[in-house]
Order: structure tokens, then C-alpha cells, then sequence
């Protein structure tokens, strides 16, 4: 008999059984969990936000610049506003390309639709955080009834 | 069609609150687009930031308001009972029972803020 160069490889007995056989990463287990510890964090940031906006005072009547300039004079509204934007962006697109992944069949419709959604988080991302940073409260050239009381305290 | 009881996930609570969650979600986002956009015109100056934001003060966005506070607080309660479905060992069985606090929860802290938000919107103000 001919002798059969046989190439099939058997493991060793009792070698870990590997569950994992893509070298795919644990990318979509991390964004599973962030969804999740995102969510709690914004579930706070975000009432804390429609209450301050929303509920206390005259609500919806009372903003204005002179209302964002009082908030973002405290350094606590800053940080809060600044960690939503990044949270609620990233939970939010993170969603949404969930949402195409499991919608858009055609290869080119999902990589169009999830390329408008990473430029539209770049952009809104970048453009929210250079507002929060380079804000001024008080313009000099703006009418001084439209700025905070703090404007011309001195 | 008679649909067995308790083996279909399909058609039931579980579905339809995974729908709510994935609409109100997308929602959510895209108001979220917008208002970073009209918020980034306190940048331009005082007058063009409060011209668009008197737009968010008339009674027809007060409404939206509303139907987004609405999404919002759905999508946050739905949000924890998803996280209890995951990491709490009974999450999956009370699942259903979970979502009808979800619901319990919403029409309270709806309660609460519609007539607060709605006075604000319809009486007085500017």
C-alpha cells in the first residue's frame, strides 16, 4: 500500500477548546458594553440638563446667550456639558451604525451611510468642544442687555 | 395565527420595546445634531443665538419638546431595564414585568413635567 501522507493535525489532548476563531477582535464587545455604562452616566447628565432647562424657572422661555453665559461662568456646567456632548455623540453614533449594519444590505449603501455618520460626528464632536472652550461670555461689541449681569459688574 | 405562548420572542413586549428603543434612539440622535449646531451660535453672537433659540419658545416646538422629553425618558428607563435584562441574573425572566415599570415610571415622570413644561410654553412667558 501506498503509504498516505496524511495532514490532518489533531490537538493535543485536553488543549484549551478555542472558542474564538476570527481574528475580528473584541471590538463589538466594548462598544456593547460602553452603550451600557454610557447610557447610565447620560441617563444622569441628560435629566440633570432638562431639569436645569427645562423645569426650573421659566423653562424653555428663560434661555438665552445671557443664560448660557451664567451656566458655562461655572466650571461644573462645562465639564457636565462637555462629557454629554462626547458621551450622548458616541453612544448615539454608535447606535445609529448598529442601526445601518443591520438595515442597509449592499456593501457601498452601508459604507456611504456610515461615512456621512462619522463625518457628522467629527464635525459635531470638534465643533462643540471648540464652543465649550473659546465661549465668550461677553462680547464686547454685543448689546449689553443681551449679556449677563456679570458683563458690566464692573 | 395562534402564536405559542412564551417561546416567541417576536411580536411581543420584548420586540416591541427593542423597536421603541431603536426609534426613539435614532430621534434622540439626530435632535442631538441639531441643537449642538444652534447651541455652537453662541459662538456667532448673541443676537443670532437667541433669534433660532425664540424659534424653540413658540407653542408648536414646545410640543416637540415635549414628544422628545418623551423619547428620551423612555429610551433612559428602557435603557437600565436592558441593562438589568443583561447583567442581573433574574433581568431575563422579569423582562416583561420590567417593562410595564418602564411604563409605570414614564407616565409618572411625564406626569411631573408636562404641565410644568406646557405652563411654561402655553401661559405667559415672553
Amino acid at each position: 500500500m501506498a503509504q498516505a501522507t496524511s495532514q490532518v493535525t489533531v490537538d493535543a489532548p485536553r488543549s484549551p477548546y478555542d472558542r474564538r476563531k476570527t481574528t475580528r477582535g473584541n471590538f463589538e464587545l466594548y462598544s456593547w458594553v460602553f452603550m451600557r455604562a454610557s447610557g447610565v452616566v447620560l441617563l444622569v447628565l441628560i435629566f440633570g440638563h432638562l431639569w436645569m432647562n427645562l423645569m426650573v424657572g421659566e423653562g424653555v422661555h428663560a434661555i438665552d446667550f445671557g443664560f448660557v453665559a451664567g451656566k458655562w461662568a461655572s466650571p461644573l456646567w462645562q465639564v457636565w456639558d462637555l462629557l454629554m456632548l462626547w458621551l450622548a455623540m458616541i453612544h448615539g453614533t454608535n447606535g445609529v451604525r448598529t442601526i445601518i449594519n443591520d438595515y442597509a444590505q449592499r456593501d457601498g449603501t452601508r459604507m456611504v451611510l456610515k461615512g456621512l455618520l462619522y463625518l457628522a460626528f467629527v464635525v459635531v464632536v470638534v465643533l462643540g468642544t471648540l464652543v465649550i472652550f473659546t465661549f465668550d461670555p461677553c462680547p464686547t461689541d454685543a448689546p449689553a442687555d443681551l449679556l449677563a449681569s456679570f458683563c458690566s459688574a464692573n | 395565527m395562534p402564536t405559542p405562548a412564551g417561546t416567541l420572542y417576536r411580536g411581543r413586549e420584548g420586540m416591541w420595546s427593542w423597536v421603541a428603543h431603536r426609534v426613539t434612539g435614532v430621534l434622540i440622535f439626530f435632535f442631538l445634531l441639531v441643537h449642538v449646531l444652534d447651541t455652537a451660535l453662541v459662538r456667532v453672537s448673541p443676537e443670532a443665538y437667541n433669534a433660532v433659540i425664540g424659534t424653540y419658545q413658540t407653542p408648536i416646538m414646545g410640543l416637540g419638546e415635549a414628544g422628545l422629553v418623551a423619547a428620551i425618558v423612555f429610551h433612559a428607563f428602557n435603557g437600565v431595564r436592558v441593562v438589568l435584562v443583561d447583567f442581573w441574573a433574574k433581568g431575563p425572566k422579569y423582562q416583561k414585568t420590567m417593562l410595564w415599570v418602564v411604563v409605570g415610571l414614564f407616565v409618572v415622570t411625564m406626569a411631573g413635567f408636562l404641565p410644568r413644561h406646557l405652563m411654561n410654553v402655553f401661559g405667559g412667558g415672553h
